[in-house]
């Protein structure tokens, strides 16, 4: 598993994205238990199948992929190798510790979502970074610009 | 994975799941329609991320749903092959889109809805639902900062936006109350502890609502007419035309994949 890549963000694999829950034999039947990040992520379905050409690979016949939802996926199950990669990759890893549990985080301000989070550019290291939009490229992730060298990025946002 | 079924009414069951699986579907459609039509790209990415993460809960509760019934229907087939009688949606979420305006405020609306029922879903007897929950919730807070925060920027904007923002509030408040109204389904999942009364989650909508309406500097309308019949699938004109569009595919070329 720690072979396969995310299918949106290919530096990282399956397992350092923190969503494979459980691998386990039954009789002769191996089988995966995936959780899906977001509800609607499309990359969910390719994740499936990336997952079985690869045990296909392996020799392994028999699979089975099950879904689970409990515990949902968080980001704060995101490795430290996987964040490392991600900085590396050009998107700053979510915040630990940080992950929205349906209170809004706990924020100063809920409705508006302005919190003291700092978010370092993973460019240049800079703390002087703003939010451009909470929806980036795909459903986990947010648009930031770096004040200091100006490159706008994406962070890995916390759920 | 829990399998038994709660002591509960299979029909009024399966009804409840239909309503709130065709909440975010209708939503989840509507906002669709925004992409690439939005006034700046960040907000057509962030509207198409906010339907995604609807059709993405549709798929769980209908997908809950068609176990409930038990007839082997799936979210797909309840989606696309269940015409606008069946539907469950409240009304608000079928309203059209009108302008940037209008869709943000809609949304504000719902989501200050959503978030209370879904904190509330967390607690319920049945796990498949409260799994659910505690999944949804946590992108719902997302939408719900969003659209929070931009119906208090534009409702506390320029005279043009503001004018904008106050009117689709007084448009869309008559279809707020549906939301909060129980009738015998609702009656049958809350003795189950499956669900909330819809009623208990009023005080807590409206305290987020007047937080965004007072920073907003919009003022809530006079009047307290409220429109009814989505729970029950009496529905307006506007449903139709959405499903017409959802739904031509899987009626033209039935069973159609890609």
């Amino acid at each position: 598993m720690s072979q396969v890549p995310d299918p949106e963000i290919p530096v990282i694999s399956l397992t350092d994205l923190g969503i494979i829950r459980d691998v386990e034999w039954q009789d002769d039947t191996l089988v995966v238990t995936v959780t899906p990040t977001y509800s609607g992520c499309p990359a969910t379905s390719v994740i499936n199948l990336d997952i079985e050409a690869a045990l296909r690979d392996q020799g392994i016949e028999k699979l089975r992929l099950e879904r689970r939802l409990s515990p949902p996926w968080t980001t704060d199950w995101i490795t430290p190798e996987g964040r490392e990669k991600l900085r590396a990759y050009g998107i700053a890893p979510p915040v630990d510790g940080t992950a929205a549990d349906g209170r809004l985080m706990g924020r100063g301000a809920p409705l508006t979502g302005d919190s003291n989070l700092t978010i370092a550019c993973p460019r240049c290291g800079s703390a002087k970074t703003e939010k451009i939009s909470q929806f980036g490229s795909t459903p986990c992730k947010a648009s930031y610009r770096c004040t200091d060298c100006l490159e706008p990025f994406d962070y890995f946002k916390c759920i | 994975m829990a399998s038994a079924d709660p002591a509960v009414d299979r029909t009024a069951y399966f009804d409840w799941l239909c309503r709130l699986g065709d909440n975010c579907l209708v939503l989840g459609h509507r906002v669709s329609e925004w992409c690439g039509h939005s006034p700046v790209l960040e907000e057509d990415i962030a509207l198409a991320n906010t339907a995604l993460d609807l059709i993405g809960q549709t798929q769980f509760w209908l997908g809950l749903a068609g176990e409930v019934e038990g007839k082997g229907r799936t979210a797909d087939a309840l989606a696309y092959l269940r015409d606008a009688a069946q539907f469950r949606n409240v009304l608000l979420v079928e309203r059209p889109n009108g302008d940037f305006g209008m869709t943000l405020m809609r949304q504000f609306l719902f989501d200050a809805w959503h978030i209370e029922m879904l904190r509330a879903l967390q607690r319920s007897s049945d796990p498949r639902v409260a799994e659910i929950a505690a999944k949804a919730v946590k992108e719902v807070a997302y939408h719900l900062e969003r659209s929070a925060d931009l119906v208090i920027r534009l409702g506390d904007g320029t005279d043009e936006s503001h004018a904008r923002m106050q009117k689709a509030l007084t448009s869309l408040w008559p279809y707020t109350g549906e939301m909060f109204m129980a009738d015998a389904v609702d009656q049958a999942v809350v003795a189950a502890g499956i669900a909330p009364d819809p009623a208990s989650l009023r005080a807590a909508w409206g305290q987020t609502g007047a937080e965004g309406m007072g920073a907003g500097t919009l003022s809530r309308p006079e009047g307290h007419f409220q429109h009814r019949g989505g729970k029950t699938g009496r529905h307006t004109e506007a449903l139709g035309f959405i499903l017409a569009d959802m739904q031509f595919l899987q009626r033209a070329y039935p069973g159609g994949t890609w």
